[in-house]
């Protein structure tokens, strides 16, 4: 089931188009990847998600039901831009941001010294924000997001000003809340993580959406059906096996191993046809199927719209 | 949602009121206030240095013609100036007073050791004029001092106010336009202190970039509002320490000058004593005056007029300040919104004076029912009387205008916190405006 239906969402500002026209789906229980260069709309669609602005067009649903103020409580939040009020406590100050989401201040007290304790700053509870490091902040405003365990978490760049540790923290502490019924919005532009995380995505460049779907099946077909073959043999026969239905990219040779690069010209090439017909000529020593990286599918999909997009933007309006 | 206006409300005013700032400022306000209201009434009774005159009178008229007081003593001596002057460092006086004419519009020389203040030259002078005055009478007219004491007068003006149905209401301008300047001060210094609060508490919110986290659990409307109901409890807070601190510190204070008075009018010289009397006379004379005057004027009228006023006025600007603050990205660029928001505030203040001495008048009318400055007007009008339907359309302007200024501000102030980075323009507020959603 989805958890959220974003319905042909328009939305524009005075003097630029900010969302036009925009679908998704979010299946309850995942992670999610809101993806798109600086500037695309993706906070203009948060924030309508957030409730914080309204969209021109369209519509939002969540379970099912047309997205209003009671389902504020089932979100939570983690915007990009994001601080705390520098001269407040740090304990006082999360107890007063899970109030805002509704929480009970008893429930929320207990809850999150569980999660101080847990993310190691506990000490820290009677401090000023002022005088905590960036990372210890960011892990703070990490908890007052999660803490009212909200159906959907929209995390945008969580794990910018977090030490590679911490950022492992996050991403298992990320892993577990989908375990736990979560279902999480998570934007960024690092792809590495997307792919490590990520269930599905959406691309969005110049205010449409140019790519969605699960991550394995987009991977799949943006593959470019190129294949790289280590084997020791002769070349003539390796080349006279592969005849038909392939094309030669580039080879080298070295220390009597030779590394070719192919590519299927059929769309039904896979690694076992290749196999197939190689194993009678040379000895393989090993096939590798090149896989597109996120990043990769990322640039290629966003030059193909407008090759000229992938300039610096304010993602803030 | 109302219990989250109530959560940032409740925030906003602990933050403020937990302030060592806020401490300092309920202790040195109070402090201030009663000093000025003590220390005048303290320095008239001692502290004055006493001057001691030697008194060389050549036409030899004077002679006990000059009264000594407490603070200005007189005393005749038979020697030449000549060696009184020599002789000045090694006596006890403080200056010497040479007469040797009684010509009306004559000169006298003063020689001295420290320079006497106006107040007491003009005090010598008094004297002086006054002897040959009564020296004048004398000898031209025939008429003694006791005579003439007893031909003094001492008038004082009661203005009664008599309206169109024939009731009557003595006031005092002098107490009212004190009490007005003082309703308008406390005004603008409330309106502007607290105004400021609200704008850099926005302001705070938006570099911090904490608002965003906060618009996602409340409604942008809802955050300004707690922010500004919360400053004004702040405000009130101050207010109402103030006033219980102030009467508080001049009560303790009037208790300990009553006796040091009534100590120092247990004097050992039988002029001294005719002197205590005297001044306690006289200033029981001013305290029944002014007593019968804060009598005739409706404390509690005041009192609430000055509340509904400071509130309104209050939430009038803050809801503007609030406004430039969203749209602003710092501190530093607020300089050319709040000039068109400060100069009716400061127009009013300045103009206040104009309106005491004519507080009925078409300048002060207008001024008192405008929104913008009736706040600080109608403070400075409402000790002289004004009328109730003056008064209820002020009232009711005010009201609509804080209605349609927080409309406005709420308007701006949603799209102005999430714009970072964009130096905004009038035009570009007014589009603002009329944004959906």
């Amino acid at each position: 089931m989805d958890l959220l239906h974003v319905k042909r969402v328009y939305k524009s500002y005075a003097s630029h188009k900010a969302l036009h026209n925009v679908s998704i789906h979010i299946p309850e229980q995942s992670i999610f990847g809101l993806l798109g260069p600086n500037g695309a709309g993706k906070t203009s669609l948060i924030r309508i998600i957030n409730q914080i602005t309204a969209p021109d067009k369209g519509e939002v649903f969540f379970e099912k039901e047309k997205l209003s103020p009671k389902h504020i409580s089932q979100i939570g939040y983690l915007p990009e831009e994001r601080g705390l009020y520098k001269k407040m406590k740090v304990g006082e100050q999360a107890l007063y941001l899970a109030q805002l989401k509704g929480m009970p201040k008893n429930e929320a007290k207990i809850k999150l010294q569980n999660w101080f304790e847990k993310f190691d700053i506990a000490p820290w509870w009677d401090k000023k924000v002022e005088e905590l490091s960036k990372g210890m902040a960011q892990k703070v405003q990490f908890i007052t997001t999660v803490l009212h365990e909200p159906k959907l978490l929209i995390l945008d760049e969580p794990f910018s000003g977090f030490d590679p540790i911490n950022t492992n923290l996050i991403k298992k502490e990320i892993l577990e809340l989908r375990e736990n019924g979560s279902t999480i919005i998570f934007s960024t532009h690092n792809m590495e993580s997307v792919e490590e995380i990520c269930d599905s995505i959406a691309l969005i460049n110049k205010s449409k959406k140019i790519l969605d779907g699960n991550v394995d099946d987009i991977k799949h077909q943006y593959r470019s059906n190129t294949y790289e073959i280590v084997f020791v043999g002769n070349m003539i026969a390796f080349s006279t096996a592969l005849w038909t239905g392939f094309e030669i990219l580039k080879s080298s040779t070295e220390n009597g191993k030779t590394k070719v690069e192919v590519k299927g010209t059929s769309p039904n090439t896979s690694v076992n046809s290749l196999i197939g017909a190689l194993v009678s000529q040379v000895k393989i020593i090993s096939v590798n199927e090149h896989t597109p990286s996120m990043n990769e599918i990322f640039i290629q999909k966003v030059q193909e719209v407008m090759p000229e997009t992938l300039e610096e933007g304010g993602d803030d309006e | 949602m109302m219990n989250k206006i109530a959560l940032i409300i409740k925030r906003e005013y602990l933050t403020r009121v937990k302030k060592t700032s806020f401490l300092v400022m309920t202790l040195v306000g109070p402090l201030l206030m009663a000093a000025l209201m003590i220390v005048p009434a303290w320095l008239a009774l001692e502290g004055k240095d006493v001057q001691m005159v030697q008194v060389i009178d050549e036409t030899g008229q004077f002679i006990n013609q000059f009264e000594s007081t407490e603070t200005l003593q007189f005393e005749h001596q038979f020697v030449s100036i000549e060696k009184a002057k020599e002789e000045f460092y090694d006596t006890k006086y403080t200056s010497i007073l040479y007469i040797n004419s009684t010509d009306k519009d004559g000169e006298v020389e003063m020689f001295y050791k420290k320079q006497p203040g106006v107040s007491t030259i003009k005090q010598i002078e008094n004297t002086i004029e006054s002897a040959i005055n009564t020296l004048e009478l004398k000898n031209k007219f025939d008429i003694s001092k006791d005579q003439l004491d007893q031909a003094k007068s001492n008038i004082t003006i009661k203005t009664i106010y008599r309206d169109i149905s024939g009731d009557e209401e003595s006031k005092s301008s002098t107490i009212s336009s004190v009490l007005g300047l003082a309703g308008a001060v406390m005004i603008y210094f409330f309106i502007f202190m607290y105004g400021i609060q609200v704008m850099r508490g926005v302001i705070e919110e938006k570099t911090s970039r904490i608002v965003e986290i906060i618009i996602s659990s409340v409604k942008p409307f809802q955050l300004m509002m707690g922010k500004i109901l919360g400053i004004a409890l702040v405000g009130l807070t101050q207010f109402i320490l103030w006033m219980v601190l102030t009467g508080a510190i001049v009560t303790v204070a009037q208790v300990v000058l009553h006796q040091s008075i009534n100590m120092s009018s247990n004097p050992s010289g039988i002029e001294e004593v005719m002197q205590g009397q005297d001044a306690q006379v006289e200033s029981q004379k001013i305290l029944t005056q002014f007593e019968s005057i804060i009598d005739e004027i409706p404390i509690s009228q005041l009192l609430f007029s000055f509340l509904f006023y400071f509130l309104g006025g209050y939430l009038l600007y803050a809801a503007l300040l609030a406004a430039i603050g969203s749209a602003v990205d710092s501190e530093a660029d607020t300089q050319q919104f709040m000039m068109p928001v400060t100069i009716p505030l400061i127009f009013s203040f300045v103009v206040a004076q104009t309106v005491i001495e004519n507080p009925d008048g078409a300048m002060a009318f207008w001024l008192s029912i405008f929104p913008l400055t009736s706040p600080i007007i109608m403070m400075v009008r409402i000790p002289f009387g004004v009328d109730a339907w003056e008064l209820a359309l002020s009232m009711v302007l005010l009201v609509l205008g804080f209605i349609g200024t927080t409309w406005m501000a709420g308007k701006i102030y949603r799209t102005g916190i999430l714009m970072y980075g964009k130096k905004v323009n009038y035009k570009e507020l007014w589009k603002w405006l009329f944004y959906k959603g």
